[in-house]
Protein backbone atom coordinates (compact mmCIF):
# COMPACT_ATOMS: atom_id res chain seq x y z
CA UNK A 1 0.00 0.00 0.00
CA UNK A 2 2.67 2.17 0.42
CA UNK A 3 2.61 2.96 -3.49
CA UNK A 4 -0.57 4.28 -2.60
CA UNK A 5 0.48 7.10 -0.67
CA UNK A 6 0.10 9.70 -3.11
CA UNK A 7 -3.40 9.21 -3.14
CA UNK A 8 -3.41 11.02 0.02
CA UNK A 9 -0.79 13.57 -0.97
CA UNK A 10 -1.53 14.93 -4.47
CA UNK A 11 -5.03 16.64 -3.63
CA UNK A 12 -2.42 18.91 -1.55
CA UNK A 13 -0.42 19.60 -5.17
CA UNK A 14 -3.72 19.97 -7.03
CA UNK A 15 -4.34 23.01 -4.78
CA UNK A 16 -2.73 25.75 -6.53
CA UNK A 17 -4.33 24.83 -9.76
CA UNK A 18 -8.01 24.62 -8.22
CA UNK A 19 -7.38 28.02 -6.52
CA UNK A 20 -6.00 29.04 -10.48
CA UNK A 21 -9.04 28.03 -12.14
CA UNK A 22 -11.30 29.48 -9.54
CA UNK A 23 -9.44 32.78 -10.58
CA UNK A 24 -9.66 32.28 -14.35
CA UNK A 25 -13.49 31.38 -13.84
CA UNK A 26 -13.96 35.25 -11.78
CA UNK A 27 -11.97 36.92 -14.14
CA UNK A 28 -13.52 35.79 -16.95
CA UNK A 29 -16.84 37.51 -15.99
CA UNK A 30 -15.52 40.64 -14.67
CA UNK A 31 -13.74 41.02 -18.20
CA UNK A 32 -17.31 41.28 -19.81
CA UNK A 33 -17.31 44.96 -21.48
CA UNK A 34 -19.40 47.82 -19.96
CA UNK A 35 -21.47 47.06 -16.48
CA UNK A 36 -21.60 43.85 -15.81
CA UNK A 37 -24.64 44.02 -13.66
CA UNK A 38 -26.32 45.63 -17.00
CA UNK A 39 -25.42 43.05 -19.22
CA UNK A 40 -26.35 40.02 -16.93
CA UNK A 41 -29.70 41.56 -16.55
CA UNK A 42 -29.92 41.94 -20.62
CA UNK A 43 -32.68 43.21 -21.50
CA UNK A 44 -34.99 43.56 -18.54
CA UNK A 45 -32.36 46.04 -17.04
CA UNK A 46 -34.24 48.61 -14.88
CA UNK A 47 -31.97 50.71 -12.28
CA UNK A 48 -33.76 49.15 -9.32
CA UNK A 49 -32.68 45.34 -10.82
CA UNK A 50 -29.10 47.04 -11.32
CA UNK A 51 -29.03 47.99 -7.83
CA UNK A 52 -30.10 44.01 -6.41
CA UNK A 53 -27.56 42.20 -8.80
CA UNK A 54 -24.85 44.77 -8.18
CA UNK A 55 -25.35 44.18 -4.28
CA UNK A 56 -25.62 41.09 -4.90
CA UNK A 57 -22.68 40.31 -6.41
CA UNK A 58 -21.16 43.22 -4.15
CA UNK A 59 -19.95 44.59 -7.58
CA UNK A 60 -19.16 47.88 -6.04
CA UNK A 61 -16.48 46.48 -3.73
CA UNK A 62 -12.84 46.29 -4.88
CA UNK A 63 -12.04 43.23 -6.47
CA UNK A 64 -10.02 41.51 -4.41
CA UNK A 65 -13.09 41.50 -1.57
CA UNK A 66 -15.51 39.91 -5.11
CA UNK A 67 -13.29 37.17 -5.26
CA UNK A 68 -13.73 36.50 -1.73
CA UNK A 69 -17.38 36.38 -1.95
CA UNK A 70 -17.06 34.31 -4.67
CA UNK A 71 -14.95 31.75 -2.98
CA UNK A 72 -17.38 32.32 0.09
CA UNK A 73 -20.03 31.44 -1.99
CA UNK A 74 -18.55 28.39 -3.85
CA UNK A 75 -18.08 26.93 0.43
CA UNK A 76 -21.32 27.66 0.44
CA UNK A 77 -22.17 25.58 -3.62
CA UNK A 78 -23.55 28.83 -4.92
CA UNK A 79 -22.32 30.30 -8.23
CA UNK A 80 -25.05 32.73 -9.11
CA UNK A 81 -28.48 32.21 -10.59
CA UNK A 82 -28.63 31.43 -14.41
CA UNK A 83 -30.80 34.22 -15.96
CA UNK A 84 -32.33 31.75 -18.13
CA UNK A 85 -33.26 29.15 -16.39
CA UNK A 86 -33.56 31.08 -12.74
CA UNK A 87 -31.80 28.66 -10.76
CA UNK A 88 -28.68 28.24 -9.04
CA UNK A 89 -26.28 27.56 -11.63
CA UNK A 90 -24.34 24.37 -9.56
CA UNK A 91 -27.64 22.66 -9.53
CA UNK A 92 -28.81 23.14 -13.26
CA UNK A 93 -25.37 22.02 -13.83
CA UNK A 94 -25.96 18.78 -12.27
CA UNK A 95 -29.47 18.26 -13.89
CA UNK A 96 -26.83 18.20 -16.97
CA UNK A 97 -23.84 15.69 -16.20
CA UNK A 98 -25.43 12.30 -16.24
CA UNK A 99 -25.98 12.39 -20.13
CA UNK A 100 -22.23 14.15 -20.64
CA UNK A 101 -20.85 11.65 -18.42
CA UNK A 102 -22.61 8.28 -20.77
CA UNK A 103 -21.53 10.04 -23.57
CA UNK A 104 -17.64 10.40 -22.58
CA UNK A 105 -17.91 6.94 -21.16
CA UNK A 106 -19.48 5.15 -23.92
CA UNK A 107 -16.50 7.41 -26.22
CA UNK A 108 -13.87 5.84 -24.49
CA UNK A 109 -14.74 2.49 -24.48
CA UNK A 110 -15.71 2.39 -27.97
CA UNK A 111 -12.60 4.12 -28.87
CA UNK A 112 -10.44 1.47 -27.04
CA UNK A 113 -12.42 -1.14 -28.77
CA UNK A 114 -11.11 0.04 -32.52
CA UNK A 115 -7.83 1.29 -31.46
CA UNK A 116 -6.44 -1.59 -29.72
CA UNK A 117 -7.30 -3.90 -32.26
CA UNK A 118 -6.10 -1.39 -35.19
CA UNK A 119 -2.82 -0.83 -33.24
CA UNK A 120 -1.80 -4.82 -32.75
CA UNK A 121 -2.46 -5.60 -36.28
CA UNK A 122 -0.27 -2.33 -37.47
CA UNK A 123 2.16 -3.13 -34.79
CA UNK A 124 2.33 -7.21 -35.48
CA UNK A 125 3.35 -6.31 -39.32
CA UNK A 126 5.47 -3.03 -38.53
CA UNK A 127 6.80 -1.92 -41.93
CA UNK A 128 4.21 -4.49 -44.02
CA UNK A 129 0.55 -3.00 -46.00
CA UNK A 130 -1.61 -3.48 -42.97
CA UNK A 131 0.65 -1.08 -41.06
CA UNK A 132 0.89 1.95 -44.15
CA UNK A 133 -3.06 1.41 -44.30
CA UNK A 134 -3.56 1.97 -40.38
CA UNK A 135 -1.11 4.79 -40.41
CA UNK A 136 -2.77 6.53 -42.95
CA UNK A 137 -6.25 6.01 -41.72
CA UNK A 138 -5.41 6.94 -38.71
CA UNK A 139 -3.62 9.86 -39.80
CA UNK A 140 -6.75 10.84 -41.57
CA UNK A 141 -9.13 10.22 -38.31
CA UNK A 142 -7.44 12.63 -36.55
CA UNK A 143 -8.50 15.25 -39.17
CA UNK A 144 -12.25 14.40 -39.12
CA UNK A 145 -14.10 17.50 -37.89
CA UNK A 146 -16.48 15.56 -35.48
CA UNK A 147 -19.81 17.99 -36.50
CA UNK A 148 -19.23 16.97 -40.22
CA UNK A 149 -18.67 13.15 -38.85
CA UNK A 150 -21.98 13.56 -36.81
CA UNK A 151 -23.85 14.32 -39.87
CA UNK A 152 -22.14 12.21 -42.13
CA UNK A 153 -22.93 9.46 -39.84
CA UNK A 154 -26.59 9.95 -39.23
CA UNK A 155 -26.87 10.27 -43.30
CA UNK A 156 -25.44 6.80 -43.09
CA UNK A 157 -27.21 4.87 -40.39
CA UNK A 158 -30.22 7.19 -39.49
CA UNK A 159 -31.51 8.55 -42.91
CA UNK A 160 -30.23 5.35 -45.19
CA UNK A 161 -30.49 2.59 -42.82
CA UNK A 162 -32.84 3.87 -40.02
CA UNK A 163 -31.46 1.92 -37.37
CA UNK A 164 -30.44 4.83 -35.19
CA UNK A 165 -32.07 7.82 -34.29
CA UNK A 166 -31.29 11.01 -35.27
CA UNK A 167 -31.16 13.16 -32.38
CA UNK A 168 -31.93 13.63 -28.72
CA UNK A 169 -31.89 11.16 -25.47
CA UNK A 170 -34.51 8.62 -24.12
CA UNK A 171 -36.13 8.22 -20.80
CA UNK A 172 -34.75 4.77 -19.98
CA UNK A 173 -31.51 3.10 -20.07
CA UNK A 174 -31.61 1.41 -23.25
CA UNK A 175 -33.22 4.18 -25.09
CA UNK A 176 -30.65 6.54 -23.93
CA UNK A 177 -27.87 4.07 -25.07
CA UNK A 178 -29.74 3.78 -28.29
CA UNK A 179 -29.44 7.49 -28.73
CA UNK A 180 -25.77 7.89 -27.62
CA UNK A 181 -24.83 5.28 -30.11
CA UNK A 182 -24.15 7.83 -33.17
CA UNK A 183 -22.47 10.49 -30.80
CA UNK A 184 -19.78 8.30 -29.32
CA UNK A 185 -19.31 6.63 -32.18
CA UNK A 186 -18.90 10.40 -33.80
CA UNK A 187 -16.52 11.28 -31.01
CA UNK A 188 -14.72 7.28 -30.89
CA UNK A 189 -13.67 7.13 -34.56
CA UNK A 190 -11.98 11.16 -33.82
CA UNK A 191 -10.17 9.86 -30.37
CA UNK A 192 -9.57 6.03 -31.41
CA UNK A 193 -7.08 7.90 -34.19
CA UNK A 194 -5.34 9.65 -31.77
CA UNK A 195 -5.28 6.13 -29.56
CA UNK A 196 -3.57 4.13 -32.11
CA UNK A 197 -0.81 6.01 -33.23
CA UNK A 198 0.37 6.82 -30.02
CA UNK A 199 -0.40 2.66 -29.26
CA UNK A 200 1.01 1.69 -31.97
CA UNK A 201 4.44 3.05 -31.54
CA UNK A 202 4.01 1.60 -27.88
CA UNK A 203 3.44 -1.15 -28.84
CA UNK A 204 6.22 -1.61 -31.82
CA UNK A 205 8.56 -0.38 -28.84
CA UNK A 206 7.27 -3.51 -26.79
CA UNK A 207 7.56 -6.34 -29.10
CA UNK A 208 11.32 -5.76 -29.07
CA UNK A 209 11.26 -5.43 -25.72
CA UNK A 210 13.62 -7.64 -23.29
CA UNK A 211 10.89 -8.94 -21.98
CA UNK A 212 9.95 -10.26 -25.09
CA UNK A 213 12.63 -11.30 -26.42
CA UNK A 214 13.19 -13.27 -22.94
CA UNK A 215 9.38 -15.22 -23.67
CA UNK A 216 10.17 -15.69 -26.90
CA UNK A 217 13.40 -17.31 -25.77
CA UNK A 218 11.32 -19.83 -23.47
CA UNK A 219 9.21 -20.53 -26.49
CA UNK A 220 6.55 -18.99 -25.61
CA UNK A 221 3.96 -18.55 -28.83
CA UNK A 222 4.27 -15.51 -30.70
CA UNK A 223 -0.03 -14.94 -30.38
CA UNK A 224 0.44 -15.28 -26.31
CA UNK A 225 3.68 -13.23 -26.32
CA UNK A 226 2.18 -10.56 -27.38
CA UNK A 227 -1.83 -10.81 -25.52
CA UNK A 228 0.10 -11.55 -22.13
CA UNK A 229 3.05 -9.27 -22.22
CA UNK A 230 3.38 -6.97 -24.99
CA UNK A 231 -0.52 -5.66 -24.81
CA UNK A 232 -0.40 -4.92 -20.76
CA UNK A 233 2.86 -3.11 -21.43
CA UNK A 234 1.51 -0.98 -23.93
CA UNK A 235 -1.62 -0.37 -21.62
CA UNK A 236 -0.26 2.17 -19.36
CA UNK A 237 0.65 4.60 -22.10
CA UNK A 238 -2.77 4.70 -23.29
CA UNK A 239 -3.89 5.35 -20.00
CA UNK A 240 -1.72 8.45 -19.64
CA UNK A 241 -2.86 9.58 -23.14
CA UNK A 242 -6.35 8.92 -22.44
CA UNK A 243 -5.97 11.53 -19.31
CA UNK A 244 -4.34 13.97 -21.73
CA UNK A 245 -6.69 14.03 -24.27
CA UNK A 246 -9.45 14.51 -21.98
CA UNK A 247 -10.30 17.93 -22.77
CA UNK A 248 -10.22 17.49 -26.09
CA UNK A 249 -12.96 14.53 -25.72
CA UNK A 250 -14.61 17.11 -23.67
CA UNK A 251 -14.54 19.88 -26.55
CA UNK A 252 -15.75 16.61 -28.88
CA UNK A 253 -19.09 16.17 -26.26
CA UNK A 254 -19.29 19.78 -26.49
CA UNK A 255 -19.71 19.92 -30.39
CA UNK A 256 -21.25 16.79 -30.56
CA UNK A 257 -23.82 17.08 -27.82
CA UNK A 258 -25.26 20.26 -30.07
CA UNK A 259 -25.15 18.53 -32.88
CA UNK A 260 -27.49 15.54 -31.56
CA UNK A 261 -29.13 17.66 -29.32
CA UNK A 262 -28.42 15.78 -26.28
CA UNK A 263 -29.06 17.91 -22.97
CA UNK A 264 -25.79 17.73 -21.25
CA UNK A 265 -23.29 20.15 -20.39
CA UNK A 266 -21.79 20.86 -23.52
CA UNK A 267 -24.96 21.63 -25.09
CA UNK A 268 -25.92 24.12 -21.80
CA UNK A 269 -22.53 26.15 -22.48
CA UNK A 270 -23.18 26.67 -26.28
CA UNK A 271 -27.09 27.54 -25.39
CA UNK A 272 -25.63 30.28 -22.58
CA UNK A 273 -23.08 31.45 -24.84
CA UNK A 274 -26.32 32.53 -27.22
CA UNK A 275 -28.56 33.69 -24.38
CA UNK A 276 -25.68 35.45 -22.89
CA UNK A 277 -26.16 33.62 -19.79
CA UNK A 278 -22.68 34.35 -18.21
CA UNK A 279 -23.60 32.81 -14.92
CA UNK A 280 -23.61 29.48 -16.73
CA UNK A 281 -20.74 29.53 -18.71
CA UNK A 282 -18.50 30.13 -15.54
CA UNK A 283 -19.80 27.48 -13.69
CA UNK A 284 -19.50 24.83 -16.85
CA UNK A 285 -16.04 26.21 -17.51
CA UNK A 286 -14.94 25.52 -13.84
CA UNK A 287 -16.90 22.14 -13.20
CA UNK A 288 -15.11 21.11 -16.73
CA UNK A 289 -12.16 22.01 -15.60
CA UNK A 290 -12.47 20.61 -12.46
CA UNK A 291 -13.45 17.35 -14.14
CA UNK A 292 -10.12 17.55 -16.00
CA UNK A 293 -7.81 17.87 -12.63
CA UNK A 294 -9.92 14.59 -11.01
CA UNK A 295 -9.22 12.48 -14.58
CA UNK A 296 -5.54 12.90 -14.51
CA UNK A 297 -5.24 11.80 -10.39
CA UNK A 298 -7.67 9.05 -11.35
CA UNK A 299 -5.25 8.13 -14.48
CA UNK A 300 -2.60 8.48 -11.72
CA UNK A 301 -4.17 6.15 -9.78
CA UNK A 302 -5.05 3.70 -12.54
CA UNK A 303 -1.13 3.95 -14.13
CA UNK A 304 0.20 2.87 -10.28
CA UNK A 305 -1.73 -0.23 -9.89
CA UNK A 306 -1.58 -0.76 -13.74
CA UNK A 307 2.75 -1.11 -13.42
CA UNK A 308 4.01 -2.31 -9.95
CA UNK A 309 7.22 -0.21 -10.95
CA UNK A 310 6.04 3.19 -11.07
CA UNK A 311 6.35 5.05 -7.68
CA UNK A 312 4.44 8.58 -7.68
CA UNK B 1 31.29 14.31 -39.56
CA UNK B 2 29.14 17.46 -39.52
CA UNK B 3 30.35 18.91 -43.26
CA UNK B 4 29.95 15.40 -44.64
CA UNK B 5 25.98 15.84 -42.46
CA UNK B 6 25.79 18.73 -43.91
CA UNK B 7 26.64 17.62 -47.82
CA UNK B 8 23.84 14.88 -47.41
CA UNK B 9 21.45 17.45 -46.61
CA UNK B 10 22.73 20.16 -48.98
CA UNK B 11 23.79 18.34 -52.41
CA UNK B 12 21.19 15.59 -53.02
CA UNK B 13 19.05 16.40 -55.44
CA UNK B 14 15.21 17.47 -54.68
CA UNK B 15 14.09 14.74 -56.48
CA UNK B 16 16.03 11.96 -54.78
CA UNK B 17 15.69 14.00 -51.55
CA UNK B 18 12.04 13.93 -51.90
CA UNK B 19 11.78 10.35 -53.00
CA UNK B 20 13.05 9.72 -49.64
CA UNK B 21 10.78 11.61 -47.86
CA UNK B 22 7.46 10.83 -49.44
CA UNK B 23 5.49 11.78 -46.20
CA UNK B 24 7.16 15.09 -45.94
CA UNK B 25 6.73 15.06 -49.99
CA UNK B 26 3.05 14.53 -50.13
CA UNK B 27 2.10 17.01 -47.47
CA UNK B 28 4.07 19.95 -48.50
CA UNK B 29 2.28 18.64 -52.32
CA UNK B 30 -1.16 19.35 -50.57
CA UNK B 31 -0.25 22.16 -48.51
CA UNK B 32 0.97 24.14 -51.54
CA UNK B 33 -2.17 23.04 -53.52
CA UNK B 34 -4.11 24.82 -50.70
CA UNK B 35 -2.15 27.53 -50.45
CA UNK B 36 -2.55 28.26 -54.84
CA UNK B 37 -6.23 27.76 -54.50
CA UNK B 38 -6.35 30.72 -51.74
CA UNK B 39 -4.29 32.48 -54.14
CA UNK B 40 -6.00 31.55 -57.15
CA UNK B 41 -9.54 32.15 -55.81
CA UNK B 42 -10.90 34.93 -58.00
CA UNK B 43 -9.58 33.34 -61.19
CA UNK B 44 -10.36 29.63 -60.74
CA UNK B 45 -13.99 29.76 -58.90
CA UNK B 46 -16.75 29.91 -61.38
CA UNK B 47 -19.28 31.71 -59.65
CA UNK B 48 -19.64 34.48 -57.06
CA UNK B 49 -19.32 32.48 -53.80
CA UNK B 50 -22.08 35.29 -52.74
CA UNK B 51 -24.35 35.07 -55.83
CA UNK B 52 -27.92 33.84 -54.97
CA UNK B 53 -29.53 31.83 -58.54
CA UNK B 54 -33.02 31.30 -57.13
CA UNK B 55 -33.09 29.21 -60.60
CA UNK B 56 -30.65 26.64 -59.45
CA UNK B 57 -31.42 26.34 -55.89
CA UNK B 58 -30.58 22.41 -54.09
CA UNK B 59 -29.29 21.46 -57.43
CA UNK B 60 -27.61 17.94 -57.56
CA UNK B 61 -23.93 18.19 -58.62
CA UNK B 62 -23.43 18.41 -62.30
CA UNK B 63 -21.33 19.84 -65.09
CA UNK B 64 -22.70 22.95 -64.79
CA UNK B 65 -21.87 22.83 -61.03
CA UNK B 66 -19.41 20.14 -60.13
CA UNK B 67 -20.45 20.40 -56.42
CA UNK B 68 -24.07 21.05 -56.34
CA UNK B 69 -25.93 24.71 -55.45
CA UNK B 70 -27.24 24.95 -51.92
CA UNK B 71 -30.62 26.21 -51.04
CA UNK B 72 -29.83 30.10 -51.92
CA UNK B 73 -28.52 28.60 -55.70
CA UNK B 74 -25.13 29.48 -54.79
CA UNK B 75 -22.44 27.25 -56.09
CA UNK B 76 -20.89 24.71 -53.72
CA UNK B 77 -17.36 24.59 -55.34
CA UNK B 78 -17.12 28.24 -55.64
CA UNK B 79 -17.70 28.60 -52.18
CA UNK B 80 -15.33 25.76 -51.32
CA UNK B 81 -12.42 27.64 -52.71
CA UNK B 82 -13.30 30.85 -51.33
CA UNK B 83 -13.55 28.85 -48.42
CA UNK B 84 -10.05 27.64 -48.50
CA UNK B 85 -9.27 31.70 -47.86
CA UNK B 86 -10.16 31.76 -45.00
CA UNK B 87 -9.45 28.27 -43.55
CA UNK B 88 -6.16 28.25 -44.32
CA UNK B 89 -6.01 31.68 -42.35
CA UNK B 90 -7.48 30.19 -39.35
CA UNK B 91 -4.98 27.36 -39.20
CA UNK B 92 -1.72 29.78 -39.72
CA UNK B 93 -2.96 33.20 -37.82
CA UNK B 94 -4.25 30.71 -35.30
CA UNK B 95 -0.52 29.03 -34.94
CA UNK B 96 1.37 31.98 -35.26
CA UNK B 97 0.63 33.96 -32.98
CA UNK B 98 0.52 30.96 -30.13
CA UNK B 99 3.84 29.81 -31.49
CA UNK B 100 5.41 33.12 -31.26
CA UNK B 101 4.02 34.03 -27.41
CA UNK B 102 4.64 30.43 -26.60
CA UNK B 103 8.76 30.38 -27.63
CA UNK B 104 9.34 33.79 -26.23
CA UNK B 105 7.87 32.62 -22.98
CA UNK B 106 9.01 29.45 -22.72
CA UNK B 107 12.96 30.89 -23.52
CA UNK B 108 12.61 33.07 -20.78
CA UNK B 109 11.00 30.88 -18.46
CA UNK B 110 13.48 28.18 -19.40
CA UNK B 111 16.60 30.07 -19.47
CA UNK B 112 16.33 32.32 -16.54
CA UNK B 113 14.62 29.97 -13.71
CA UNK B 114 13.03 30.94 -10.22
CA UNK B 115 10.51 32.68 -9.51
CA UNK B 116 10.00 33.82 -13.34
CA UNK B 117 9.57 30.15 -14.40
CA UNK B 118 7.41 29.03 -11.14
CA UNK B 119 5.06 32.10 -12.04
CA UNK B 120 4.70 30.70 -16.06
CA UNK B 121 4.63 27.23 -15.58
CA UNK B 122 2.15 27.34 -12.95
CA UNK B 123 -0.13 29.65 -15.70
CA UNK B 124 0.38 27.09 -18.16
CA UNK B 125 -0.85 23.97 -15.63
CA UNK B 126 -3.95 26.08 -14.83
CA UNK B 127 -4.58 26.96 -18.44
CA UNK B 128 -3.98 23.23 -19.44
CA UNK B 129 -6.14 22.28 -16.87
CA UNK B 130 -9.51 23.79 -19.02
CA UNK B 131 -10.43 21.88 -21.38
CA UNK B 132 -8.94 23.39 -24.70
CA UNK B 133 -12.66 24.19 -26.42
CA UNK B 134 -14.60 24.82 -23.29
CA UNK B 135 -11.79 27.86 -22.78
CA UNK B 136 -11.66 28.93 -26.16
CA UNK B 137 -15.78 28.85 -26.16
CA UNK B 138 -16.33 31.31 -22.68
CA UNK B 139 -13.81 33.58 -23.59
CA UNK B 140 -15.38 33.93 -26.85
CA UNK B 141 -18.80 34.14 -25.13
CA UNK B 142 -16.85 37.39 -23.72
CA UNK B 143 -15.46 38.97 -26.71
CA UNK B 144 -18.63 38.50 -28.81
CA UNK B 145 -18.50 36.06 -31.81
CA UNK B 146 -16.22 36.54 -34.83
CA UNK B 147 -13.30 35.62 -35.97
CA UNK B 148 -10.84 38.46 -34.37
CA UNK B 149 -12.04 36.98 -31.02
CA UNK B 150 -11.17 33.62 -32.08
CA UNK B 151 -7.96 34.55 -32.85
CA UNK B 152 -7.74 36.43 -29.47
CA UNK B 153 -8.76 33.27 -27.61
CA UNK B 154 -6.22 31.39 -29.76
CA UNK B 155 -3.64 33.57 -28.76
CA UNK B 156 -4.48 33.75 -25.08
CA UNK B 157 -4.96 30.47 -24.73
CA UNK B 158 -2.66 27.94 -27.21
CA UNK B 159 0.86 29.47 -26.00
CA UNK B 160 0.99 27.03 -23.19
CA UNK B 161 1.78 23.99 -25.25
CA UNK B 162 4.56 25.99 -27.06
CA UNK B 163 5.99 27.19 -24.32
CA UNK B 164 5.96 24.24 -21.87
CA UNK B 165 8.10 22.14 -25.05
CA UNK B 166 10.89 25.15 -25.66
CA UNK B 167 11.24 25.25 -21.82
CA UNK B 168 11.96 21.89 -21.58
CA UNK B 169 14.65 22.72 -24.50
CA UNK B 170 16.24 25.16 -22.46
CA UNK B 171 16.76 23.64 -19.24
CA UNK B 172 19.19 20.87 -21.04
CA UNK B 173 20.38 23.20 -23.59
CA UNK B 174 21.18 26.25 -20.90
CA UNK B 175 23.79 24.07 -19.31
CA UNK B 176 25.32 23.00 -22.82
CA UNK B 177 29.08 23.56 -23.50
CA UNK B 178 28.69 26.00 -26.05
CA UNK B 179 26.19 27.74 -23.54
CA UNK B 180 28.68 28.27 -20.91
CA UNK B 181 31.56 29.04 -23.76
CA UNK B 182 28.88 32.15 -25.22
CA UNK B 183 29.03 33.15 -21.55
CA UNK B 184 32.63 33.31 -20.95
CA UNK B 185 32.68 35.18 -23.88
CA UNK B 186 30.85 38.12 -22.48
CA UNK B 187 27.66 37.98 -24.82
CA UNK B 188 24.50 39.35 -23.30
CA UNK B 189 22.04 37.19 -22.07
CA UNK B 190 19.52 38.32 -24.79
CA UNK B 191 21.74 37.04 -27.37
CA UNK B 192 22.80 33.84 -25.67
CA UNK B 193 19.06 33.30 -25.35
CA UNK B 194 17.81 34.24 -28.93
CA UNK B 195 20.64 33.63 -31.04
CA UNK B 196 22.31 30.35 -29.86
CA UNK B 197 20.47 28.77 -27.44
CA UNK B 198 16.67 29.19 -29.34
CA UNK B 199 17.92 28.10 -32.78
CA UNK B 200 18.39 24.83 -31.27
CA UNK B 201 15.19 23.90 -29.08
CA UNK B 202 12.98 25.14 -31.65
CA UNK B 203 12.81 22.18 -33.91
CA UNK B 204 10.24 20.30 -31.61
CA UNK B 205 8.11 23.04 -31.70
CA UNK B 206 8.15 23.54 -35.19
CA UNK B 207 6.95 19.77 -35.57
CA UNK B 208 4.40 19.96 -33.09
CA UNK B 209 2.54 23.24 -34.99
CA UNK B 210 1.95 21.09 -37.63
CA UNK B 211 -0.30 18.61 -35.82
CA UNK B 212 -1.33 22.17 -33.73
CA UNK B 213 -2.33 23.79 -37.29
CA UNK B 214 -4.65 20.88 -37.54
CA UNK B 215 -6.35 20.75 -34.02
CA UNK B 216 -7.23 25.03 -34.58
CA UNK B 217 -8.31 24.30 -37.90
CA UNK B 218 -10.69 21.83 -36.39
CA UNK B 219 -11.32 24.12 -33.77
CA UNK B 220 -11.87 26.96 -35.74
CA UNK B 221 -13.97 25.42 -38.24
CA UNK B 222 -16.50 24.17 -34.73
CA UNK B 223 -16.43 27.45 -33.42
CA UNK B 224 -17.96 28.96 -36.81
CA UNK B 225 -20.38 25.85 -37.24
CA UNK B 226 -21.30 26.67 -33.74
CA UNK B 227 -22.60 29.99 -34.87
CA UNK B 228 -19.36 32.10 -32.71
CA UNK B 229 -16.46 32.31 -35.63
CA UNK B 230 -16.95 33.52 -39.48
CA UNK B 231 -20.26 34.69 -39.89
CA UNK B 232 -22.96 33.86 -42.61
CA UNK B 233 -22.74 34.67 -45.52
CA UNK B 234 -18.97 34.44 -45.66
CA UNK B 235 -18.21 31.36 -47.70
CA UNK B 236 -16.14 28.91 -44.80
CA UNK B 237 -15.87 25.57 -44.30
CA UNK B 238 -17.89 25.43 -40.71
CA UNK B 239 -20.51 27.18 -41.63
CA UNK B 240 -21.47 26.11 -45.01
CA UNK B 241 -21.48 22.53 -42.74
CA UNK B 242 -24.18 24.13 -40.59
CA UNK B 243 -26.01 25.94 -43.29
CA UNK B 244 -26.52 22.76 -45.14
CA UNK B 245 -27.41 20.79 -42.05
CA UNK B 246 -31.07 21.29 -42.13
CA UNK B 247 -31.00 19.57 -45.68
CA UNK B 248 -28.95 15.99 -45.34
CA UNK B 249 -31.71 14.17 -46.05
CA UNK B 250 -32.28 15.43 -49.91
CA UNK B 251 -29.30 17.58 -50.44
CA UNK B 252 -25.88 15.74 -48.66
CA UNK B 253 -23.42 17.56 -51.39
CA UNK B 254 -23.74 20.84 -49.37
CA UNK B 255 -22.12 19.50 -46.27
CA UNK B 256 -19.93 17.00 -48.20
CA UNK B 257 -17.75 18.95 -49.95
CA UNK B 258 -16.95 21.48 -46.99
CA UNK B 259 -16.29 18.66 -44.84
CA UNK B 260 -14.13 16.89 -47.10
CA UNK B 261 -12.31 19.90 -47.63
CA UNK B 262 -11.20 19.98 -44.34
CA UNK B 263 -10.08 15.93 -43.93
CA UNK B 264 -7.55 16.59 -46.22
CA UNK B 265 -6.60 20.23 -45.66
CA UNK B 266 -6.00 18.50 -42.48
CA UNK B 267 -4.24 14.99 -43.78
CA UNK B 268 -2.11 17.92 -45.22
CA UNK B 269 -0.87 19.45 -42.20
CA UNK B 270 -0.25 16.15 -40.58
CA UNK B 271 1.62 14.86 -43.07
CA UNK B 272 3.88 17.47 -43.03
CA UNK B 273 4.15 17.51 -39.32
CA UNK B 274 5.29 13.73 -39.57
CA UNK B 275 7.61 14.12 -42.33
CA UNK B 276 9.49 17.41 -40.95
CA UNK B 277 9.73 14.78 -37.75
CA UNK B 278 11.34 12.16 -39.19
CA UNK B 279 13.46 14.45 -41.64
CA UNK B 280 14.46 16.78 -38.21
CA UNK B 281 14.64 13.52 -36.38
CA UNK B 282 12.25 14.85 -33.91
CA UNK B 283 9.75 12.42 -31.68
CA UNK B 284 6.91 14.67 -30.33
Amino acid sequence: MHRYRFVLSRPLQFLPVLFGISIITFILVRLIPGDPARVLLGTRSTPTAIARIRAQYGLDEPLWLQYFYFLENLGKGEMGKSILYKIDVLKLIATRIEPTLTLVLTSVALSILIAVPMAAIAARNNGRLADHVVRIVSTLGIGFPPFWLALMLIILFSVRLGVFPVSGYGETLGDKLAHLVLPSLTIALSLSAVLTRSLRAAMIVALKSDLATAARARGMPESIVFWRHVLPNSLVPTVNLLAVNIGWLIGGTVVVETVFAIPGMGQLLVRAIFSRDYMVVQGVAMVFACATVLVNFLADIVTVSLDPRVRL
Amino acid sequence: MTSALAATRMNVPWSRFLGRHMTLAIGAATLGLFLAVALAAPLISPYDPIYQDAAVRLAMPSLAHPFGTDNFGRDILSRVIWGTRIDLQIAVIGVVFPFLIGTFIGTVAGFFGGIVDTVFMRLVDIILAFPFLVLMLSIIAILGPGLSSFYIAMALVGWVSYARLIRAQMLVLKSSDYAVAAVSLGFSRARIMFRHLLPNAVAGSIVFSMSDAVLVLLNGAAISYLGLGVQPPVAEWGVMVAEGQSFITTAWWITLFPGLSIVVLAFGFSLLGDGLGEWLGVNE
